[in-house]
């Protein structure tokens, strides 16, 4: 059975953790189309997804083949290590402990990259590299989190929506603005979807285990509820004292 | 080969960026694991101690992280 809980937290965590790559990896085409020409900047785009196309349409029929019990479980642990991940980030970032990615920062520093090789023979091969790269890689993310969100209840459908969505939204505002996507409050985005995937990961590792939730799919809410709940807290509690300064630490 | 230990890194990368943190999360759901199916640990129990311990592991992740920044500025 489908819940309007798991529908809805599903597309909404495919929806987030999406446009947050999706912002990235335009940044990078933006670069490539505007410092170099938009020929390798598409060339470089349509080779990823194709790429990735491939990626989906071979692990799609894999998935099927496997117990969802043993699927839940696996796809749980890697939700745990992902969410995990973008959490710690997020808090740190958050917290002012690290300092928070910038696109308009990422943009200039990759104009500047692919300016000063303008010059070379190959200037249209690096550039339109860049643009695969970007694209194959926070893709890639972006078709783990579809797959990740989608698979333990057989809503793939809905999360490939929440991710189309995300692509639509960000293609649109980027035409209209023309520039890196640097109005974006990337760390929060990041902070409610490292909640949500550590959250679908504990839930779906449970039920991998065999838990029998109190409440159904109600209790992702439940569990979302004391993470955030945690996670909060422990910005309150790392924030340094106003006119600290910020510096990068180690991972 | 360099592009595509790149791309290898970058895929471990989405997984693990505190090493510590993964590797405490992969031998917190192994041992729960083995609880659930070994030790007669109920399912619900197993879920809930995957739910806390993810939470202390966190926890000591970011007190490690932020102690690091305090030694570094002084």
């Amino acid at each position: 059975m489908t819940s309007t809980t798991a529908i809805l937290s599903t597309v909404t965590a495919s929806f987030l953790g999406s446009f947050v790559e999706v912002v990235e990896a335009f940044t990078i085409i933006l670069a490539v189309g505007l410092s170099q020409s938009w020929r390798p900047a598409f060339i470089g785009t349509a080779a990823a997804l194709a790429v990735l196309a491939v990626l989906v349409l071979l692990l799609g029929p894999l998935l099927e083949l496997v117990p969802i019990e043993a699927l839940q479980f696996a796809i749980g642990t890697l939700l745990i290590l992902f969410g995990l991940r973008w959490l710690r980030k997020a808090i740190l970032r958050a917290a002012g402990l690290i300092p928070l990615r910038d696109e308009a920062r990422a943009f200039a520093a990759e104009t500047d990259q692919l300016r000063r090789r303008s010059a070379e023979r190959r200037a249209d091969w690096l550039a339109g590299v860049a643009a695969f790269k970007a694209v194959l890689l926070e893709g890639v993310e972006v078709v783990f989190i579809v797959i990740a969100v989608g698979a333990g209840r057989g809503l793939i459908g809905y999360a490939s929506l929440g991710a189309a969505a995300a692509c639509l939204l960000v293609l649109i505002i980027g035409l209209a603005v023309h520039r890196p996507l640097s109005r974006v409050p990337e760390n929060t985005l990041k902070f409610a979807v490292g909640l949500l995937l550590t959250s679908f990961g504990v839930f779906w590792t449970g039920e991998g285990l065999g838990a029998d939730w109190p409440g159904a799919d109600l209790s992702l809410l439940g569990i979302l509820a004391v993470v955030a709940a945690v996670s909060f807290a422990a910005v309150r509690l790392l924030r340094p004292p106003a006119g600290a300064p910020v510096r990068e630490v180690a991972p | 080969m360099t592009a595509v230990k790149t791309v290898l890194a970058e895929l471990l990368g989405l997984f693990i960026d505190d090493g510590a943190l993964a590797l405490a999360a992969i031998a917190l759901i192994a041992a729960v694991s083995a609880a659930v199916r070994w030790a007669g640990l109920p399912g619900l129990g197993g879920g809930l101690l995957i739910l806390l311990g993810c939470l202390l592991i966190l926890a000591e992740s970011l007190a490690r992280a932020a102690r690091a920044r305090r030694r570094g500025g002084g």
